[in-house]
């Protein structure tokens, strides 16, 4: 099979760790051979962040660069839009519809583009945007984001919905297993 | 069994299966997670040192007594262990050593780019260097034995994208070597002149003999393809060029950049039309095909500078390459900044507001050189900001009372205490306000000698900052809570006043810790709020300025109360809006 290439971006301390830990274990478990790239250290301090998640037969490269990736899930508006390029031809971008002001918009030095998806639609490119904190909220946690996000992705990949619940039941702590189980059934719409 | 580890990980459990005994380590990234992982394994001693050198001592003492031992640090980590590692050459060791540093090309989160492969050379130790985590595995639990085999300390080379990212690895079980007996052996471990110049020689030889090694060791090898085009790369580069290129090119595959296989390198060199070298920083394996006759191309196409990746190497080979999708508004950065409630922002603020030349150093606290606080005039390295004030004012004494030195608690006992010593003992007027948030924060929260709890968070000696500045010579030495900035103007006031030299001791733990209790959030009351923007002034990421008025994230606030303390108008308050 082809790789499939897969983007978690968003803000620093956002969660997208967590996310990429889940979907490495699943497509592990699914028997391919799986890559995947964080950054850890700095950029965790509200930065811009990007997670490379790579999956097939064999996988050579952990990174995925310009017109690469078959998806792009954002925990952020503007971050959505700053990866952007990265999609490939008849990609599809998965978006939170939160947004988190950067610095320089925070200090008056910028705007933050409120209108920046409807841009990348109209020449387009395929955005999906998601209220996944509301779903998280209604799961029980704001923290959840990051699975009803996945939920999101789930949708599109092809792997059994109980596979991904079995994941989850390995990759978070016991005590919070339910809450992700429900973020995951309300953020796939089942 | 087959897992999806990180790079780190991968390296932990490759050193645990190889029989380590102990690590000693100080926390860097992206070398951080190596100790971490070998912390949660009971059977081995696992610990923070205060700094590099400390650490591969403690790791060479460990060698010595006759068991596996290993340290861990990034590219610049080595720079500060450097003087043991280029003597540790000429002693060998009695257990086998492994030195893993890792670099940071791109820097991430580093003040450099330094390439480590430089230090293989000049230290004359061998150099491992993995591709990804089942390498990284592979490689870590090798280098025990051939540490032994060759009487030297061996470096595991990682680079970021070894280190952070996860491949799948299958991993196996731990084999406890047998102790080594110690024995006196004075010629071999006293390295005063004498025994040293009878050392050199043997290094020498035993480079001959790794250089024989590196011929048909299991870590370098060639994958045939295309031979119009042969590659000699190494390292996360195998595995852009393998990407782009697939088999259309032949690929000498070095795991071991130092020694270099030259026979290997020639071999190859001659069954392919062109040769290309593809290593990211330096061209140290360049260099090497330049004095074997060779002429490769290698840095008149690729940078000495940051990260490559698939596509950098597909252009670089005349590839087609995808083009994707911009907005035609260009997204503002995003660049990293202090946490909502992070103790450093109250003092800053204070410093900042005095127009204070500060001199700065390493850690979470360099965030405060940006945008709107733009604190700092200088960070250096580790410890830096101490004895670079200490010269500053020697140099230009009526800088004394608007010249500052600020550094961390860990970063403080890393380097800074030798620092001021130097302050106290040939006497400047520096005032040293140390950083205090009770953890080592910007690379993950690793415990220090100043908390008072060890790697596995227990119980441990704790030093008291106070005691020690006072001890060094430092007679005015006061506590300030950077949450309270009257007390923080008042004690820098009067340390800049002051004539001998004084260390503030600037103390709140990292709100980032789970113990820490927050408060409950802040609000702006629109109608007292006359758009001063003097909360603006903070750089908190939980304040902004909407519609004319500024407002608070209720969702970010930690309730600090700095911002409070700040507006003069009463508008912040606990009350909602």
């Amino acid at each position: 099979m082809k790789t499939v290439s897969i983007m978690i971006v968003g803000v620093g301390g956002q969660g997208s760790l967590l996310a990429s830990k889940l979907l490495g274990n699943l497509l592990v478990g699914e028997g391919y051979d799986v890559k995947v790239s964080e950054v850890h250290g700095m950029s965790q301090r509200g930065g811009s962040v990007v997670t490379y998640v790579r999956y097939g037969d064999r996988v050579f490269s952990p990174l995925v660069t310009e017109g690469e990736a078959d998806y792009i899930v954002s925990f952020e508006k503007l971050e959505a839009a700053r990866w952007a390029p990265c999609l490939r031809p008849g990609g599809k971008i998965i978006v939170n519809t939160q947004q988190i002001d950067p610095m320089p918009v925070i200090i008056g030095k910028a705007d933050y583009p409120a209108g920046i998806l409807d841009e990348l639609r109209a020449k387009g490119v395929s955005v999906e945007e998601v209220d996944a904190l509301s779903a998280a909220l209604e799961a029980g946690s704001a923290k959840a984001v990051n699975i009803v996000l996945m939920a999101r992705l789930a949708r599109e990949l092809g792997i059994p919905y109980g596979k991904w619940i079995a994941a989850i039941g390995n990759t978070v702590a016991p005590k919070f297993k339910e809450l992700n189980e429900r973020a995951f059934s309300l953020g796939y719409g089942k | 069994m087959k897992k999806l580890l990180i790079g780190n990980e991968a390296v932990a459990r490759g050193l645990y299966e190889g029989g380590i005994s102990l690590v000693s380590s100080y926390p860097g990234t992206p070398s951080t997670e190596i100790t971490e992982f070998l912390s949660k394994y009971d059977d081995i001693h696992s610990e923070w040192a205060p700094n590099e050198k400390v650490a591969l001592e403690t790791a060479f003492g460990a060698s010595l007594s006759g068991v596996r031992a290993a340290c861990a640090m990034k590219h610049v980590g080595l720079n500060v262990a450097a003087d043991p590692l280029f003597t540790l050459s000429y002693t060998g060791v009695n257990g086998g050593l492994v030195i893993c540093v890792a670099d940071d090309p791109a820097m991430h989160s580093s003040q450099n780019e330094q390439d480590s492969r430089r230090y293989a050379k000049a230290a004359k130790v061998p150099m491992l260097e993995p591709s990804d985590s089942a390498e990284a595995y592979e490689f870590a639990k090798a280098a025990f034995g051939l540490s032994e085999k060759f009487d030297t300390p061996v470096i595991l080379r990682m680079c970021t994208r070894v280190a952070h990212s996860q491949s799948v690895v299958d991993t196996g079980e731990r084999v406890a070597p047998e102790r080594i007996p110690y024995e006196r052996r004075a010629e071999k471990y006293i390295m005063m002149p004498a025994y040293a110049k009878a050392r050199h020689p043997i290094v020498e030889e035993r480079m001959k003999a790794l250089a024989g090694y590196a011929e048909d060791c299991p870590f370098n090898r060639v994958e045939w393809g295309g031979t119009d085009i042969g590659v000699i790369t190494s390292g996360t580069s195998y595995h852009y060029v393998r990407e782009a290129l697939g088999d259309s090119v032949s690929v000498l595959k070095i795991g071991m950049p130092h020694p270099l296989p030259d026979k290997m390198i020639l071999d190859f060199a001659s069954r392919v039309g062109k040769l290309c070298v593809v290593e990211e920083l330096d061209p140290v394996i360049e260099e090497r095909c330049r004095v074997l006759g060779l002429d490769p191309v290698g840095k008149s196409l690729f940078s000495p500078i940051g990260e490559f990746s698939q596509r950098t190497i597909a252009e670089a080979f005349g590839k087609e390459t995808a083009v994707g999708v911009s907005a035609d508004t260009a997204a503002p950065a995003r660049p990293p900044m202090m946490c909502p409630g992070c103790p450093h922002r109250g003092i800053y603020y204070v410093l900042a507001k005095k127009k204070l030349t500060v001199l700065g150093d390493i850690g979470c606290y360099t965030l405060g050189a940006q945008p709107p606080l733009n604190a700092l005039d200088s960070t250096l390295c580790m410890g830096a900001s101490v004895s670079g004030i200490h010269g500053f004012l020697k140099a230009s004494p009526d800088a004394a009372k608007k010249t500052v030195a600020v550094i961390g608690d860990s970063t403080f006992i890393h380097s800074g205490v030798t620092g001021l010593i130097n302050v106290a003992y040939n006497g400047s007027p520096a005032v040293v306000v140390i950083l205090d948030n009770s953890i080592t924060g910007m690379t993950g929260h690793q415990q220090n000698p100043t908390t008072g709890y060890d790697i596995k968070g227990d119980p441990a000696g704790k030093v008291d900052l106070e005691a020690l500045c006072r001890a060094v010579g430092i007679d005015r030495v006061r506590v300030v809570d950077p949450y309270d900035l009257k007390a923080c103007e008042e004690a820098v006031d009067e340390e800049l006043a002051a004539d001998g030299p004084s260390v503030i001791i600037s103390r709140r733990p990292c709100v980032l810790l789970k113990y820490v209790k927050t408060n409950a959030p802040l609000a702006v009351r629109p109608d007292k709020c006359r758009s001063c923007r003097r909360c603006m002034g903070l750089g908190c990421p939980a304040i902004s300025f909407k519609e004319g008025k500024a407002r608070i994230d209720a969702t970010l606030c930690v309730g600090c109360g700095v911002c409070e303390q700040l507006c003069p108008f009463g508008a912040i308050g606990g009350d909602a809006e």
